[in-house]
């Protein structure tokens, strides 16, 4: 996408040596429009048919407020978490060459493939005050099994590929040569790390943020195993959803799903303005 | 939409299974969670019985998951013969959502249309270490009990309701002191799963709480599969009288052609084989006399308030006051202001 140029003004067709531009074009839009865009606009139709005033009472509710505050604050949460360590584990992975190498690469990948209601139980066996990790930090006064925290160590666990798979191709294309270029130009291993190597990987880590972030704030399966469901406390707005269905009461449902959507598109909008803005700021493509 | 996605899989794979396999009829079977195992043992003698009646080969079909859910399945558009789920107000719920089913259900067969009950009692640990006896034991010390969330379980709902019971016993009608009661309960709940099997596992294989409100099948079944040697079973002197009701869904088999073999199905879930059957998975039977002595030697006689008494005044009350949306249940978890 990076030699789009638009020096002689906005055109339908882009000149390319490859031909069927007017067909992928078609099949591209058609293929968004069934698969996302008529699934959603069902979806927001069906709340706009509730009326702006009551879809305004159901989103000013403090239970709803307060399940979308948990799960968009435990998503956030995790998806830093993941920014950060993510990051550390594909630069090992990268970087370093030691035996099982390839073992642990695979490994990575097995919260893409795992069932998550199976990684929910899971983590809930080890975290709950008997599971083998619980029952250590039980006597410190910790609670990680159906509290908040619970939930973050959840969406951790989801959300850690999604960082390393998005940072891991672009850190295998840096040349090691730039590094060692600012070794002899006197920086220090500090300013390589942050002016030299973080720079240019920030978008791809940005990306892998909103890709961890964005999974968290729609998990359920795995979630609702660890969170304890109490309500104003640990419970997600996903499970206000089905709390809605089960009630019969379709429209409070679509009125809270919308709601993630909006607060979902509004955050990943400004997460790919960032990008674009780094992408500019540090000059590349 | 993850769990939207999985739902639409699950239908579609259930109605894969409606297909049928081979000459006869096929029947479908959509019912709540821990009747899986009754069923199962009940189809087998069914079939039987209708291969000696009318020389037809008959194949039931089973469908388990919340009775919530199940319902909400029915409505959508899984093609269910009959339906055999928790709660009444689940099937009224199909009446109005979808008029699958005629509004005189209920007064269509015996017992109002339940051929078995059940009732809510005590799971503890061996030796029951915290002395729990009755429903103000559970409020008393440091005691913690483990319950399905009321919102998504239908029997989480029975549990809440036969809290109300005693409660309402006890504080003579005193709503105030009712409510205080009902909230220092469910206070004391470290957890709410979604579903009744759920809590089980919770309660059983984690290790959380002292006291599990269950069915009392379901009781007896995590007994059976986590070591009897592990549990007890305590039953209080007061409950409620849980009539998990099953209908015919009319628009089905009127549609299928099946009503004659739909109804031949439920009706003999009251014969002396069906009573039986329910009677060795801890259900009670709605015809004690027809049921061997021994097996009902599990099910002790204790009070049991139904839902139509003036207490409650039926699911169709209780349902929006209890458990609609901002309903009494709601209110227990509104944070002080």
């Amino acid at each position: 996408m990076a030699n789009t140029s638009f020096a002689t003004g906005w055109k339908w067709r882009q000149a390319s040596v490859i031909p069927g531009f007017g067909l992928s074009l078609g099949y591209t839009l058609s293929y968004l429009v069934l698969i996302i865009l008529i699934p959603l606009a069902g979806l927001v139709w069906h709340t706009a048919s509730l009326g702006l005033p009551e879809l305004a009472s159901l989103a000013t509710d403090s239970r709803t407020l307060n399940a979308l505050r948990i799960s968009f604050g435990t998503a956030m949460a995790a998806a830093f978490v993941n920014a950060v360590f993510g990051v550390i584990v594909a630069w090992v992975l990268v970087r370093y060459d030691f035996p099982g190498r390839r073992f642990v690469d695979a490994a990575v990948d097995l919260p893409f493939a795992l069932p998550t209601a199976v990684a929910g139980i899971a983590l809930t066996t080890l975290y709950a005050p008997k599971g083998w990790i619980g029952a250590w930090l039980t006597p410190l006064g910790i609670k990680i099994a159906y509290t908040p925290l619970g939930i973050v160590i959840a969406l951790i666990f989801i959300g850690l590929p999604f960082v390393v798979r998005t940072v891991q191709p672009v850190m295998e294309e840096i040349d090691r040569q730039v590094e060692e270029a600012a070794a002899t130009l006197g920086a220090n291993r500090f300013q390589t790390i942050f002016r030299v190597l973080l720079p240019g990987l920030f978008p791809a880590i940005l990306t892998g943020f909103a890709l961890a972030f964005a999974r968290g704030v729609g998990e359920y399966g795995s979630v609702i195993f660890i969170a304890g469901n109490i309500p104003y406390v640990s419970e997600i707005a996903p499970l206000l959803i089905v709390i809605r269905l089960e009630e019969f009461n379709y429209p409070a449902a679509m009125a809270v799903a919308t709601i993630m959507l909006v607060i979902s598109f509004i955050m990943l909008f400004i997460i790919n303005l960032i990008q674009a803005w780094s992408r500019k700021r540090y000059g590349y493509a | 939409m993850n769990s939207i996605l999985k739902g639409l899989g699950g239908l579609l794979l259930s109605l894969s299974l409606v297909i049928p396999a081979h000459a006869g009829s096929t029947l479908l079977n959509v019912s709540y969670d821990p009747t899986r195992e009754f069923y199962k043992d009940y189809n087998a003698a069914f079939a039987k019985h209708w291969k000696a009646e009318t020389g037809e080969d008959v194949t039931v079909q089973q469908s388990h998951g919340g009775s919530g859910k199940q319902a909400r399945a029915v409505i959508d558009g899984l093609n269910a013969d009959v339906v055999t789920l928790a709660l009444e107000s689940d099937i009224n719920a199909i009446v109005e959502k979808s008029a699958k089913i005629s509004p005189d259900w209920r007064a269509r067969l015996a017992n109002n249309s339940a051929p078995y009950t059940s009732t809510i009692v005590f799971l503890v640990r061996k030796g029951n270490p915290k002395g729990v006896h009755n429903w103000d034991d559970l409020v008393k010390g440091d005691v913690q009990i483990v319950t399905p969330n009321p919102k998504t379980s239908g029997g989480a709902r029975w549990n809440y309701l036969a809290a109300w019971a005693w409660a309402n016993e006890e504080f003579k009608g005193d709503q105030d002191k009712i409510k205080g009661y009902i909230t220092e309960l469910f206070k004391r709940a470290p957890v709410l799963d979604t579903g009744a099997r759920g809590s089980t596992v919770t309660f059983a294989q984690r290790g959380i709480g002292d006291v599990l409100l269950a069915w009392e099948n379901e009781a007896y079944l995590a007994g059976e599969e986590f070591g009897a040697d592990a549990f007890e079973i305590i039953v209080p002197p007061i409950s409620i009288l849980a009539e998990p009701p099953v209908a015919v869904v009319d628009a089905n088999v009127d549609a299928k052609g099946t009503r004659k073999v739909a109804e031949a199905y439920l009706n003999y879930l009251y014969s002396d084989e069906g009573q039986n059957i329910a009677a060795k998975h801890f259900y009670r039977p709605s015809n004690p006399k027809a049921v061997a002595p021994d097996l009902l030697k599990a099910l002790p006689d204790i009070k049991l308030v139904t839902i139509d008494d003036p207490v409650f005044g039926g699911w169709k009350k209780v349902q929006p006051e209890h458990f609609g949306d901002g309903g009494i249940f709601d209110q227990i978890y509104k944070p002080a202001r």
